[in-house]
């Protein structure tokens, strides 16, 4: 099954990436060529098998780790804002959203 | 005496500081006037030496009293994906360009300062960041946003991926020993192509924390050194639990360096690897592995057999499928973390906009490379509505299919052997045509990667125009002493992991 330009575009839209039409069409037929690769994947018979998401948990049982709800982190907004494009005031500013 | 500083690996260097036969500052000055003069290797993005120098002065004084550990005052540099609150941290993108962390990976604390007063660090020296392939993605180091690192070996070649930079300077010797990250690779393969040695250990098993995220269930921290003992001994220091990374093992600290020293149950002088079972995977020698690389491996496991060991033939029959299962769980685990880069809150963000959606796509254009995106499209495919099952989760499965191969494997042998990778280091540019092919050159790490499984590279000798090869060992979970034993019994009997290329002697 092969993906149409307008998966390339849609998937961009998703992805929050401006593409040109000449990377839209590069982008299009690498895509081709790694689910070329992929279809191998997909024949193979996995009914019955658990998905595994963390590696350890092949071998052991692994529970996420819980703490207590206390605050732990200093406030650090000066040094946590230092690389921010645009702050003032300690806020972020982005472009108008509601009118 | 001065002249020969670079030539010392981490443990002898060690131990002249110890003995106070040579101080912090010097290596460290030494170093940094070397590291200078090899610019154009493009192993390292950022230095900095009067911090350095501070560094090493604070290292001399713990050494004049008698406060040092066993690495203080040794220099290190690291790969530039571990964040640093002294210097840049850019993941070799211009999405990071100038970006300053608040605060210093645990990696990096553990090896330095130490986090705050009460646990102190290692004491090591930060000579600087290393160039690696961006957000790690790249098994060249040419996906950098800052330039390409170069082979020592062969400048016209590249130093493999992503952690090059660390290769590179390692290699060339800049700098003793260097952190790295191993997603699917990114540590053994770029220490094959340089000609040192790596460690990937078990996943858990170094905070994940301060990493800048590729592929949260993959990525883990390494070290790239001159030898399995330095290895051993940087690992010891940068690993451990650690409350902040929701994955990191609760284990004990462990001390690799004695584990690697602890002498085998049956063996001998002159056998140190008496009883040690090693499996070779048929698939890790395929008719499409270069004959100058298989002859290199076999002529390293040949020499693992004079030590004691006793090869037997092992499957992993879902080697080839580990291609597609890791290029799709990688991408989708990065397209999820890589939308933190928004130009909000930190990093680019694009100069020209009409509206806030404008704005994202636009900051995310201008701030990734192509292989990012690339990897981006596709994580963000497989995830989307109506894929997920048929891709993400497949691939998921096939995952638990190939960690269950390895136990089959290890219930008949103590280590697993093969290369590294299927050729020698490649030239600059030769995969330009098509990246999606280079891909295919990941095979022998993948397997591991999915597993969660300890890997090392040791150097195992040269191929075609006398580049280095890799032997690649694979351990059961947690059996890094063991990897780290074998490692260097090959390394007390061979002097591979000793040569040099020139130009850095």
């Amino acid at each position: 099954m092969a993906l149409t330009p307008q998966d390339v575009r849609r998937i961009a839209e998703l992805a929050r990436l401006e593409l040109s039409e000449a990377e839209q069409s590069a982008t299009l037929a690498q895509l081709n060529g790694f689910f070329a690769i992929v279809e191998q994947m997909r024949a193979v018979d996995t009914s019955g098998v658990e998905p595994l998401s963390t590696p350890l948990a092949a071998v052991q049982e692994v529970a996420l780790r819980l703490r207590e709800d206390a605050v732990t982190e200093r406030d650090e907004r000066t040094a946590n804002q230092r690389s921010a494009p645009a702050v003032d005031d300690g806020l972020y500013l982005v472009p108008r959203v509601i009118e | 005496m001065s002249a020969e500083l670079h030539t010392l690996g981490v443990a002898e260097l060690a131990r002249r500081l110890q003995a106070r036969s040579v101080s912090s500052v010097e290596a460290t000055q030494h170093l940094l006037t070397r590291l200078e003069a090899a610019a154009a290797l493009g192993a390292f993005l950022h230095t900095d030496a009067e911090l350095a120098l501070a560094q090493a002065r604070a290292a001399d004084l713990r050494l004049s009293r008698g406060e040092a550990g066993p690495l203080t005052g040794v220099p290190v540099a690291h790969k530039d994906i571990f964040v640093t609150r002294d210097a840049p941290t850019t993941a070799g993108s211009r999405m990071l360009q100038g970006y300053r962390s608040p605060f210093d990976a645990t990696v990096v604390a553990r090896l330095g300062a130490g986090e705050d007063a009460a646990t102190p660090g290692a004491g090591m020296v930060t000579l600087g960041k290393l160039n690696c392939d961006e957000f790690a993605m790249g098994s060249g180091n040419e996906n950098s946003a800052y330039g390409p690192a170069r082979n020592p070996w062969d400048v016209s070649r590249v130093p493999g991926g992503s952690s090059g930079g660390s290769a590179t300077a390692v290699a060339a010797q800049l700098v003793p020993a260097a952190t790295g990250t191993d997603t699917g690779g990114s540590i053994r393969q770029p220490a094959a192509f340089c000609g040192v040695s790596g460690i990937k250990p078990t996943y858990g098993t170094c905070s994940r924390w301060g990493m800048v995220a590729f592929a949260s269930s993959l990525d883990q921290a390494g070290v790239l050194a001159r030898s399995a003992e330095d290895c051993a001994l940087l690992l010891s220091a940068m690993s451990g639990f650690d409350a902040r990374d929701a994955t990191s093992a609760e284990r004990p600290p462990q001390d690799f360096h004695r584990q690697m020293l602890a002498p085998r149950a049956a063996a001998g002088a002159a056998r140190p690897l008496e009883g040690l079972r090693i499996g070779l995977p048929a698939e890790f020698f395929p008719p499409a592995l270069a004959h100058d690389v298989e002859a290199a491996v076999r002529a390293a496991l040949a020499e693992l057999q004079r030590l004691g060991a006793t090869l037997v033939d092992v499957s992993l029959p879902r080697t080839e499928l580990s291609i597609p299962v890791y290029y799709i769980i990688a991408p989708a685990e990065a397209s999820s973390n890589l939308g933190r880069f928004d130009g909000v809150r930190y990093g680019h963000r694009a100069a020209q906009y009409t509206d806030l959606a404008q704005m994202y796509r636009r900051t995310r254009a201008e701030g990734f490379g192509a292989e990012v995106k690339r990897r981006i499209m596709i994580g963000t495919y497989v995830l989307s509505h109506g894929y997920y099952d048929a891709y993400y989760l497949q691939a998921q499965k096939l995952r638990r299919m190939i960690a269950e191969d390895f136990q089959r494997c290890f219930a008949g042998c103590d280590l697993i052997a093969g290369p590294v990778a299927p050729t020698v280091a490649w030239k600059l540019g030769a995969q330009d045509a098509d990246p999606v092919q280079s891909y295919l050159a990941d095979i022998f790490t993948l397997p591991a990667s999915l597993a969660g499984l300890p890997g090392m590279s040791v150097p195992a000798g040269f191929g075609q125009a006398g580049l280095p090869v890799g032997l690649q060992l694979i351990g059961n979970y947690f059996q890094e002493g063991m990897l780290l034993h074998a490692a260097h019994a090959l390394q007390q009997a061979t002097d591979w992991h000793l040569r040099r290329p020139r130009g850095a002697s």
